[in-house]
């Protein structure tokens, strides 16, 4: 199995691959339109994420140590955005979720490049997922 | 007659670059742009006139109170009031109604009372009267509007009662563009001794007012959206109003005298602006005012009808579109359309047209209960300042097109 941080650098690269802010766009409609469908039950207030201009669901269910996200917005650019983040952190150990930087995704240059409203979005995605890990410790 | 060319000159903003491409700036009913005009008495008073008013006796002093006291005129001339004690300053049109809401408030709403406002008001005109009812045991009201967004003035009279004080109804609204008839809602609420307050926040901007001509008891908006500096704003009330009124806030030239014994207060407008008021920002009111009337008068409008008649056709044609706010004849609605594409939620196609240089905005446009009313999350909302040309309108309508098809795939 790779590590995180081959992972993130993976992702970076498919990122960085596109030079114009539309077809990063592109790319993340595709991976919001290919993340698995999410239950319609499982969008509860509790899984929503707090901060985000769009809806935005996040689950998480356990296996031994391991977390397993799943997640659903009604924006699909919000949704391809979850779907990149997810896809790192899915299947991971809390113990490996809560002490990662998250640098990646400065990386990434998402957060420079979305208005601040979505950065905040953004920000809460990741204090989701971080928050969760670090409750299964 | 005015070139549009040559208006947008005078407005540095517009000629920057985001992301490489001209700016395309479409979110005017959010804040417009500033002209030099405006731009430069603002350095102007920060450079030359920076004084506290009111109080000094020096030579600065003077220059700023009175630069300050003739915009107070000018704003009195472009409204059309009769006296400059009945136009107050404020931070904006928000500052505006929670200064009404108290004053008023303290002075006419009693246990039992009624206010009424309407479905489509921004939340600066919904919150203030929800906050003010909560504290005087009052009720508030709502006048719905129809599916076009149209206002439902045959409910109006039902709605009144003898406990009916106040009636808030914003002059255009900010997500729907529809001119209110103003003018009949204070014939009927004035027949039923209820004030009327409007909130003229966009029609400021877009139409000539005449406080006495609508005959409305309190008008108010904010600078920033007609061109002058953020932290401005203007009420106007009607000065048998403003006296029987007790002050919002306390300290600065508010008073008369002070003693421990007990304070006595300023006449009216001093009465009402405590505190060290926006000496740079407010006589940037003049110039701004002046831009606003002479794109109105000298066929800027022109090229703005040009844009609504495109930007009307292009959107109603759309079975894709559902438009939120449609007029009966187009002249009831100002170049402002809020609007949803099925299968694209707003927010990206907001990012979308961004990446491609155009500012729009998306989401409740601080108007929850009217995107409840239409079953709606947010909305996508393209608004037009008299700068903004026929060219522009159909690069958005061209970019809106491959944006939804980035999302529709």
């Amino acid at each position: 199995m790779k590590t995180l941080k081959e992972v993130q650098a993976e992702v970076v690269e498919d990122f960085s691959m596109y030079d114009e802010w539309l077809d990063k766009y592109e790319y993340l409609i595709d991976l919001g339109r290919r993340l698995e469908p999410f239950p319609e039950d499982l969008k509860t207030e509790d899984r929503l994420i707090k901060g985000c201009q769009s809806r935005v669901w996040l689950d998480t269910r356990t296996d031994g140590d391991r977390l397993f996200f799943r997640a659903d917005s009604d924006a699909i650019i919000t949704k391809g955005i979850i779907s990149l983040l997810i896809g790192v952190y899915s299947g991971r150990t809390a113990r490996e979720i809560a002490e990662d930087d998250f640098s990646f995704v400065e990386q990434l240059g998402l957060r420079e490049n979305l208005s601040p409203t979505r950065a905040n979005g953004l920000a809460s995605m990741i204090a989701t997922i971080r928050e969760t890990a670090l409750r299964q410790l | 007659m005015m070139e549009v060319e040559k208006i947008r000159q005078e407005f540095p903003e517009l000629g920057e670059r985001v992301y490489g491409k001209p700016l395309v700036y479409l979110d005017n009913a959010a804040t417009s742009q500033r002209p030099l005009s405006v731009i430069c008495k603002w350095e102007e008073m920060s450079v030359k006139y920076n004084a506290n008013l009111h109080r000094a006796v020096h030579h600065i002093a003077d220059l700023a109170t009175a630069e300050y006291e003739a915009t107070r005129e000018a704003v009195r001339d472009y409204l059309g009031a009769a006296r400059s004690e009945e136009i107050v300053f404020t931070s904006g049109a928000t500052a505006s109604i929670n200064l009404v809401a108290f004053s008023f408030g303290e002075a006419f709403v009693h246990t039992g009372d009624e206010i009424i406002v309407t479905e489509a008001e921004h939340h600066s005109n919904i919150v203030p009267w929800q906050m003010l009812c909560a504290r005087k045991g009052a009720s508030l009201k709502v006048l719905p509007v129809d599916e076009n967004g149209r206002l439902r003035l045959e409910e109006l009279p039902a709605l009144l009662t003898s406990r009916t004080r106040l009636l808030c109804v914003a002059h255009i609204s900010n997500v729907l563009g529809l001119l209110n008839p103003v003018k009949e809602i204070v014939n009927i609420c004035h027949s039923n001794n209820c004030k009327v307050l409007v909130d003229g926040a966009q029609g400021i901007v877009h139409q000539r007012v005449d406080v006495r001509e609508l005959g409305c008891d309190f008008y108010v908006f904010s600078g920033h959206k007609v061109y002058a500096a953020p932290g401005t704003g203007v009420l106007y009330g009607r000065a048998e109003l403003l006296e029987q009124m007790p002050p919002y806030m306390g300290g600065g030239e508010m008073i008369d005298t002070v003693r421990w014994s007990g304070t006595t207060y300023a006449p009216s407008p001093r009465k009402f602006e405590a505190g060290t008021q926006n000496i740079a920002g407010t006589p940037t009111l003049r110039p701004a005012l002046e831009m606003a009337r002479r794109m109105r008068e000298e066929g800027a409008e022109a090229e703005l009808e040009a844009v609504k008649q495109f930007m009307l056709n292009k959107l109603q044609e759309d079975p894709r579109i559902r438009l939120f706010g449609v007029p009966e004849d187009p002249a009831g609605k100002i170049p402002l359309f809020s609007f949803s594409v099925e299968h694209c939620h707003h927010e990206d196609l907001a990012l979308i047209l961004d990446k491609m240089g155009i500012a729009v905005r998306s989401g409740q446009m601080c108007a929850e209960p009217l995107m409840d009313r239409y079953g709606v999350t947010g909305m996508l909302r393209v608004s037009f300042a008299p700068y903004n040309t026929l060219s522009e309108a159909e690069y958005f309508i061209a970019s809106l097109e491959r944006a939804i098809k980035m999302l529709q795939g």
